[in-house]
């Protein structure tokens, strides 16, 4: 009996060995991706879609030739800075909740009378709505997440989010959830951030737009959630709808207070 | 019709540190679209700097630079105002020139 409790003893210590190097294996190699990007930084290529996009916003195009200075962001017209981290927001004047990019391509319509083609992404004019996000979401560096829910249609939208998030369906029976409601999870070495928390989620929210370095593209949210639906095997996610801006909107909101971190880089 | 590039310059004692982003394709010529045919190859291979118009770096390039490139190099004896002007010119002949005044 007292053998057994000593052999158990040394188990449960050897045991617990393990888990500490497993533990401290993991911490080495998230040093090292932390390292990657910290390396990257420097010289983000994001920096040049910010300069693009800050160009575009002032420039007059259109058949209206007029430029977008007077779009309205939600914290008054040509209002940029904050703009950003407080969007989606619901619009008076559309009578929905919209996000940045739904926004940005009503404004050039009714302001410049442009009608965006925006179904394909990163052609045509959703390239011009890449850059321009890329440089409204820079203006906003390092401002609290502060995704409103003041609103009604805000609060169902979120809602919205919240029952898409958790909907398991598709081939695979898959959710959002499966992959982004638990802590430590990843693919690979990818983390995946728990977006039922405040901090992952803030900064998951705030990552995107993002350089991918592996495709030299710059993806803003949409483009990120609808790759998201595509690895789950669901129907297309369609540029700034309804769905799309519901998940942003949940996403946003979880991560009401945190530092915003866009444009970064990814790999 | 290509994007500017984005150069930053600050001068430390003597030195500038300056960091450029290049905004080019960098196609290798090895790959292929999805009708199959390759891609031409299509890259920067000169790069030329210049501090208040004297040369003080040149580079060849080749395929193997990523896309949108990142060039960091240190200059002696710059002063902040002091003009770095960059150029790169590609295989296509295509050419652009921007430069900033050192901080």
């Amino acid at each position: 009996m007292r053998k057994q409790i000593v052999r158990s003893v040394f188990l449960a210590a050897g045991l617990g060995l393990m888990a500490g190097g497993a533990l401290a294996q993991k911490t080495e190699t998230e040093k090292g991706i932390d390292r990657y990007r910290e390396l990257i930084a420097d010289g983000n290529p994001a920096e040049l879609w910010e300069m693009q996009g800050q160009e575009l916003w002032k420039k007059k195009a259109g058949p209206n030739q007029v430029s977008l200075e007077k779009c309205d962001l939600g914290l008054g017209a040509g209002v940029v800075k904050g703009a950003f981290v407080s969007l989606p927001r619901y619009f008076a004047d559309t009578g929905k909740v919209m996000d940045l990019e739904g926004r940005l391509a009503h404004c050039m319509k009714t302001i410049q009378g442009i009608e965006p083609k925006v179904s394909t992404y990163n052609r045509d004019d959703h390239k011009n709505i890449v850059a321009l996000v890329t440089w409204i979401a820079a203006e906003s560096k390092g401002m609290p997440v502060n995704v409103p829910q003041n609103h009604p249609e805000e609060k169902r939208v979120y809602e919205v989010g919240k029952r898409a998030f958790f909907y398991r369906a598709g081939p695979y029976d898959f959710a959002c959830a499966t992959c982004h409601a638990e802590d430590n999870k990843r693919i690979r070495l990818q983390g995946l951030p728990n977006l039922l928390k405040k901090e992952p989620a803030g900064s998951a929210y705030t990552s995107w737009p993002a350089y991918r370095v592996s495709n030299g593209e710059l993806w803003p949210m949409n483009k990120r959630l609808e790759d998201c639906f595509r690895q789950q095997r669901f129907p297309e996610l369609k540029f700034s709808s309804e769905l799309s801006v519901a998940l942003s909107m949940y996403m946003g909101v979880n991560g009401n207070g945190v530092a915003s971190l866009a444009p970064t880089i990814k790999r | 019709m290509s994007s500017p590039m984005r150069i930053r310059a600050k001068v430390e004692g003597d030195v500038a540190d300056v960091r450029v982003l290049m905004s080019h394709e960098m196609e290798t010529g090895q790959r292929k679209a999805s009708d199959g045919k390759l891609v031409p190859a299509w890259f920067i291979q000169d790069v030329t700097a210049a501090l208040n118009g004297k040369t003080v770096m040149t580079a060849q390039w080749g395929p193997a630079v990523s896309k949108n490139p990142y060039l960091q190099f240190k200059v002696k004896g710059a002063k902040a105002g002091d003009k770095i002007t960059v150029t790169w010119k590609d295989n296509k002949g295509e050419s652009r020139t921007d430069e900033a005044a050192i901080a």
